[in-house]
Formats: structure tokens, sequence, C-alpha cells
């Protein structure tokens, strides 16, 4: 079913440990990322989607589980051979602003370079291509601090292109973006994902937006399941009312988006 | 950002530099002439014993020691600001240089009498006060590093850094009351920063120290830009985060404490030279920080050292002179911060 399944959970439990007590969130999750599929993942606030693509990415430990790259182990590789795999666009605050775009995407190329991370003309290359595939290569030589909150999404995405690994995991790409700049946000996810082969996944609490450009979707339902299909089955499955605990909000496929 | 500006920066930071240091070879509370003061580095004398000594065994030391103390203190700064994200850490301002001061405070009151007066002859004496502000460095900066994992906040840690100074300096009132006279005496003119307590014999220690640590920062410049991004992204990026942070402290940690030990508590150096570096070179990238923070360091402290020969009463104490100087800089940068970049 998965032909081109590069990254698997097996048995996956997440959450948090608080003092003594350990709270899980999510279990027994078992979830594939194909490569050149663009994955959403939904779900209302606290259902755990930041737990989740934290474990995924290594930044915590799952509560038990394992999580498989090309049939290798997460756990065991070296931080370096994850940074050839998994790239991240997160929502931390970075102090980059007096870098220009150009500095900030060669900042992708740390896992490929050396001791002192100089770059060659191969990594400038990359950096330049990396720049014109995120369409900011306009903005190559300005300040990260001078760009709108579109273009440093960007620019930040470029990064991720720059490290050249198979899979790219975002948190929450589109917050803080207007109309205009998540659709093209989304778009070039969708375009990374299609014509560059990557697999990529995202969370989002973007409905619309997901359901029109994604693939596939995972789903958090309210009682803690993990519902993944394609986009397509799972609209017409009816499990998109299973997402919020409201009940006086309803999906509603015309608009593909909730109201009351 | 431009390599011209870059290159200009480096240049003109350069000629700053060897201008100061002859001013401070040609200006002192003892008049030489620029021409016995060439005789006497040429080697061949000025035929004035006082002269000679003074040249060679005051002055010349004088300018590597302040030399060396603004390059260490203003590295010690830039790590301290990247490793803690926080624009307006300081080797002072968090206490690292109280700490130390509490080590050597420790080492010159409780053992004061015995060692037979301040960096005296005996090299037990300025080794005891280096090991001193070595371990008292380092208790601070764990320390920091143990409230940096629970009070996420930026202000909360530098206020935590102002209360530990508040601690070391009480720990120290308290010592001062137990103390020799001698002892106190000694201390309190350490308090006063002072770029001429390095003697011709201690100058290796001093000075190898201070250069193997400046090297190891500038070993470390990919992940302190990796750091710019946070700790997630730096993890991503494939660094071992909480191993570059204990190494970035270290490096700070021993530069803070060699310097505090010879030349007393230093300020604001360390605050405010990261910030002209990075306003002079319109970039945060430490490739090319790292080296015109080293500069403009060395720099400003011959400034201070300068200024503290120009009264002709006497040497003014350094602390007296780097407010002056920081002060100001400090308030530019928190007006401005929404107009510089490396807030944004």
């Amino acid at each position: 079913m998965h032909d081109n399944a590069i990254y698997t959970t097996h048995d996956l439990a997440v959450g948090y440990r608080n003092g003594k007590n350990t709270v899980t969130l999510l279990h027994g999750l078992n979830l594939t990322l194909e490569s050149g599929k663009l994955v959403a993942l939904l779900g209302q606030n606290g259902a755990g989607k930041s737990t989740l693509l934290r474990a995924l990415t290594c930044d915590e430990k799952p509560l038990s589980g394992t999580i498989q790259v090309d049939g290798k182990n997460l756990a065991e590789m070296s931080q370096k051979e994850r940074s050839r795999l998994i790239g991240l666009v997160s929502t931390d605050r970075i102090q980059a602003g007096a870098l220009t775009v150009r500095e900030l995407v060669a900042l992708g190329r740390q896992p490929h370079t050396g001791f002192l991370g100089r770059l060659d003309d191969e990594d400038h290359e990359i950096v330049r291509q990396s720049m014109e595939d995120a369409g900011i290569i306009g903005k190559a030589e300005d300040y990260v601090a001078s760009l709108s909150d579109g273009e440093r999404q960007k620019a930040m995405i470029a990064r991720a292109l720059a490290q050249q690994t198979p899979i790219i995991i975002l948190d929450e790409p589109t917050a803080f973006l207007d109309v205009a700049s998540r659709i093209e946000t989304m778009r070039l996810l969708q375009t990374l994902a299609h014509d560059r082969g990557k697999a990529v996944l995202l969370s989002s609490h973007d409905i619309s937006q997901s359901l029109m450009l994604a693939d596939e979707l995972w789903l958090i339902t309210t009682d803690r399941q993990v519902i993944t299909g394609t986009t397509t089955d799972l609209l017409a499955s009816g499990a998109m009312d299973r997402l919020f605990t409201n009940r006086s909000i309803h999906f509603n496929p015309q608009i593909l988006d909730y109201s009351f | 950002m431009t390599y011209r500006r870059y290159a200009i920066t480096l240049v003109a930071l350069t000629v700053a530099l060897v201008v100061l240091a002859l001013a401070c070879l040609v200006f002192g509370s003892v008049d030489i002439p620029v021409s016995s003061i060439v005789d006497i580095i040429g080697g061949k004398g000025s035929g004035n014993k006082a002269w000679d000594i003074i040249i060679l065994q005051s002055r010349i030391p004088m300018i590597i020691t302040a030399a060396l103390a603004g390059a260490a203190l203003s590295i010690s700064g830039l790590l301290l600001q990247t490793t803690f994200n926080n624009p307006l850490a300081g080797p002072s301002i968090l206490g690292v240089s109280s700490g130390a001061g509490l080590g050597v405070a420790i080492v010159i009151l409780a053992l004061g009498g015995s060692l037979g007066g301040l960096f005296g002859e005996s090299v037990g004496s300025y080794l005891a006060i280096l090991v001193g502000a070595l371990l008292g460095a380092g208790m601070v900066l764990v320390v920091l590093i143990g409230f940096s994992a629970i009070v996420r906040s930026n202000t909360m840690l530098l206020i935590i850094g102002i209360l530990v100074s508040y601690l070391t300096s009480s720990v120290v009132q308290l010592l001062n009351s137990v103390a020799t006279e001698e002892g106190v005496h000694n201390y309190v003119s350490w308090g006063f920063g002072n770029f001429s307590g390095v003697s011709v014999d201690q100058m290796p220690v001093y000075a190898g120290i201070i250069i193997v640590a400046l090297v190891g920062a500038a070993l470390m410049v990919k992940p302190l830009n990796a750091l710019l991004l946070g700790a997630r992204y730096a993890t991503n990026l494939g660094i071992n985060v909480s191993m570059t942070r204990n190494l970035l402290l270290l490096i700070t940690g021993v530069l803070t404490a060699v310097v505090t030990a010879f030349c007393g508590p230093i300020g604001f150096i360390g605050l405010v030279v990261p910030h002209i570096a990075r306003m002079s070179l319109g970039t945060s990238n430490h490739a090319r920080l790292v080296p015109a923070t080293i500069l403009a360091g060395a720099v400003i402290a011959l400034l201070c050292a300068l200024a503290s020969v120009c009264s002709p009463h006497g040497i003014i104490p350094i602390n007296a002179i780097t407010p002056i100087i920081g002060v100001p800089i400090i308030l530019y940068i928190i007006i401005n911060r929404r107009r510089i970049q490396y807030f944004n």
C-alpha cells in the first residue's frame, strides 16, 4: 500500500513526563510517510500535534515504540546522520535578524560541511538553488529582519531545502501568515513533495488549505486516535467530525471547513 | 553583508589598535622622549635605567595585558549572548566576574597574610588566586546553566545574575570582617580594576591561557551560528547542543576568570564590545563577528588603559572608566532595539 515509504513508526507512544507521572497523549501509532506526498497533521489545540512532531523529529524521546527511516532505527542513528534525513521548520523564535537570507539558508548546509562550516562551490550552488526553489532568491542579500512573515517562512523552508533531506517536517508553517502567504507556502510545500520527491509532513490549523492541497491526512481525534488516509477517503468517511470536542460545530464538505 | 565592509572594519580596528598601543607606550605618569622609547625597544637602552624599566617591565606588559583582557572579556560576552540567546548578557552582568571575584577574595582574604601580598614574589600566590577565580566563575556558570533550564525568560536570567553578584559581594563583606588588614587592603585595590597587575614573569601564563581560549572560541564558529536559530534548529542541524553549550561556557569561564584574577572585576567591556562589533559589521555571522570582537575588545581596553594613565594625579581605576564608555552604548542599544537588525 505504501510503495515509497521512507519513514515509519512502529507502535509509537508519545506524551510527556511530569515529575514521576507519565502522561500518554497518543499511543499505538503506526504511521507512514511516503516520498512525493504532502501529509497534513490536523487536530485541535492540546491534541498532541506538537508533541507528536517533537518525537518524530527526535527532539524528544517517544514514551515507547520505534521510528525507522529507510529501514534504519532513528534513535540509534548519530545526530549527524539524522540531520541529513530530516529537515525541520518550526515556529521557534530565531535570533538571525542580522543574517542575510543567503547566510540563513547556508546554515542548512551545516550537516554537510566540515568542522569550521566552510562552504565550497557546490554548497554555494545548492544554497542558490534552494532559495530559487523556495521563491526567495530575489531577497538573497536582504537581512532576515527586513522580511515579511511570509518571506521569512520561505527563507526557513529554503534553509531546510539546502539541508537536502528526503524528509521535511514543519510545525505550523502557516501560523502567523496572511491568507495569500498561507496559500503560497502550502503550494510551495506541495511542489516540493510532488516535483522534488520529498516526504513533507506539516501540522496545521488551516483546515481548508490542508484539505485542498494535502495528499494524505493524519487526524488526531478527540478520543486520541490518529486516523490516517488519503484526503479524499477521509472526507468521505466523516472522520472530519471527530476532530473537535465542541458539539455545535460541524464539518461542512462544501466549503472544506467547519461551521456552526 | 559585504566582504568590503568586513575588510574595512578589520583594517580600521587594527589601525586603531596599533595607534592606541603606541600611545600607551608614549604617554604615562613619567614623560619619556619618543627617541628614547625607540632606543629602548630597539634593545640599545636609553641610558636611563628607570626609563628602561618603565618601558620594558611596566608599559609593554600593561599594553599586552590590556589588549588581551579586552579581547577575552569581549569574547566571553559574545559567547554568553549567543549561548543564552540574550543580547544583554555579559560576564559581569551575569555574575561570572563576581563569582571569579569571590574565589579571588577567598584566596586573598583567607590566606592573605600568609601569601605575602597580592601577586607577591611567590609563584604559588598568583596561581592560588587564579585557581580561586576559575572555581568561582565555574560555580556561577553551573548555577546559571541550572537556572536557565528552569526559567525560560531572558530578563529573569539577568536578574538571577545580578542576585548572584549581590550574594557573592555579601560573602566577600563577611570575609572582610574576619580578614587581616593587609588582606582587605589587597582585595580593595584589586577591585578597582588594573591592567598593570601582570608581571613579565606571569605574562606567559596569562597570555598563554587567554590565547588558547580565544583560539578555542574561534573554532566554535559553526555551532555558534547554528545556535542563532535556537536549540531545536541547532539540534536538527546535527549540533550536539548541550555539549556545545558546556564547551562555550567553559571557554567563557576560563577567559573571565583569568582576566578577573589578574586585572580585577572589569565591567561593561564584555557586554558592550560584541554590540560594537555587530553594529559596525552589520551581521550576526560569527565567522566575522569573532575576529572583529577580539580586535574591538583590545581597542576598547587600550582606550581605557590610556585614559587611566592620563591623569596628572596618578592612575585612574579602570572600573571608573568602563561605565563612561559602556553605559551610553547600552542605552543606545536599548532605545534603538526595534531598529537594530539583530534584535528582529
